[in-house]
């Protein structure tokens, strides 16, 4: 099964799901279950899931595995952009850094 | 004589240095096409998927109605990508690229619209400039080497361009296309807007299957049109990076190929030039000998 964050939700697709396109969320989590194996974790920012013919295709912008997420690297983006967004609550660039860096946390199994 | 000696061996040594240079480019180039074409193979899934994307939103539904696929009505400019490359030394690959852009700019400008070129690559934008062009954009720096970020920073003028009132109405790009090592074809496609192709269906053609779209089907494509455009310009620079690698394989190949043979040609040219003085010299002994022998016979 396979869970998605879309703009209207989360989506959870299973086998025989109807053709779908949707629109992932910025910093979003993508999760992959699989049978006897452990899940499969992603970091998602933007793009989109698409499912045809039992086969879902996932593009995004930039993506990255939860194992590969370099912890430290993530949490200090996050604390640099939550830092430029409490001095200035305009600054769209420092939410959506602070968004990924947030997803990208998540993806690695760090509590947020 | 022994001035033409000396003529021949510097011209020897002069078109021996320049073999090396051609053969050493060469050589890089040949290394740097297998990692473009890497790239470009791995740039397809990304793009097959994309354009199956598209070609599913726009023919399931065709009510939607994006500034990004319907056709203005009085089209009155035409921005046009020239994708060239950096550096020479890649024989016509560039040319073969600008004269394609020319044709087009009289097709364009036949049908009464206006012609705005938007250069990427050292090469287009010297060409435009030393003739006076206006460009609408300009773009240095990655031929050999293009980022997702680069082909995104192109797709963003384009489209805002496209959206604007005033601003372009349609999208074209002209760039090389690799097809192998040894063919590249300058191709010229309309990515915008889209050109909607009515088929028949035969067994061969995959109909996209019927989506459903989250939120909707003007969102989804909201969103997506833009990729489809950035990834469309990207696959044009990583295809345009592996032929200019190709083409600047063969005119290196070429170039240290002619070397070789005029540094054959002037080698034997300079033996004979040698063997011409030496014979001289003899002659001019044996001469001599015989003057002065002649003239003591005489003496006695």
């Amino acid at each position: 099964m396979v869970i998605a964050k879309t703009v209207d939700g989360e989506i959870g697709i299973m086998p025989q799901h109807a053709p779908v396109l949707g629109v992932l969320v910025e910093g979003g989590v993508l999760r992959v279950k699989r049978e006897g194996e452990s899940d499969l974790v992603a970091a998602v920012h933007g793009g989109f899931i698409s499912v045809a013919d039992d086969e879902v295709s996932v593009l995004a912008e930039a993506a990255e595995l939860g194992s590969e997420v370099d912890v430290a690297a993530a949490r200090d983006a996050l604390d640099r952009a939550q830092a430029s967004v409490e001095a200035n609550q305009e600054d769209a660039d420092a939410a959506l850094e602070a968004k990924r860096a947030r997803a990208r946390l998540r993806a690695a199994g760090e509590e947020v | 004589m022994g001035a033409q000696l000396r003529l021949l061996r510097r011209r020897i040594n002069s078109v021996k240095s320049t073999a090396k240079i051609t053969r050493a480019q060469e050589l890089i180039a040949s290394s740097r096409i297998v990692r473009a074409q890497q790239r470009m193979q791995a740039a397809l899934p990304y793009e097959r998927e994309i354009t199956r994307a598209v070609t599913g939103v726009v023919s399931n539904a065709a009510s939607v109605d994006h500034p990004l696929t319907v056709a203005k009505e009085n089209p009155a400019k035409a921005g046009v990508l020239i994708v060239t490359s950096d550096s020479g030394f890649c024989g016509g690959f560039n040319a073969n690229v600008l004269r394609e852009a020319e044709a087009l700019r009289g097709l364009i400008e036949g049908r009464g619209m206006q012609y705005i070129p938007f250069v990427s690559g050292t090469k287009g934008v010297t060409w435009h400039t030393f003739r006076q062009r206006e460009m609408g954009g300009q773009w240095t720096g990655f031929s050999r080497n293009p980022s997702y970020a680069d082909a995104k920073e192109i797709a963003t003028t384009l489209i805002d361009s496209f959206k604007d009132d005033n601003g372009i109405d349609e999208i074209h790009i002209v760039s090389t296309q690799f097809v192998s090592m040894l063919t590249q074809n300058v191709v010229v496609r309309r990515i915008l807007p889209l050109e909607v192709e009515v088929t028949e269906a035969t067994e061969a053609t995959v109909i996209p299957p019927y989506f459903e779209f989250e939120p909707t089907a003007g969102d989804v494509l909201e969103s997506l049109l833009p990729r489809y455009v950035e990834s469309r310009i990207f696959t044009a620079l990583l295809q345009s990076a592996a032929s200019e690698e190709a083409a600047r394989r063969r005119a290196m190949k070429s170039a240290t190929d002619n070397a070789n043979e005029l540094m054959r040609i002037l080698t034997q040219q300079m033996n004979q030039a040698r063997q011409a003085e030496i014979t001289q010299e003899i002659s001019e002994i044996v001469g001599g000998a015989n003057a002065l022998a002649d003239a003591a016979a005489g003496k006695e």
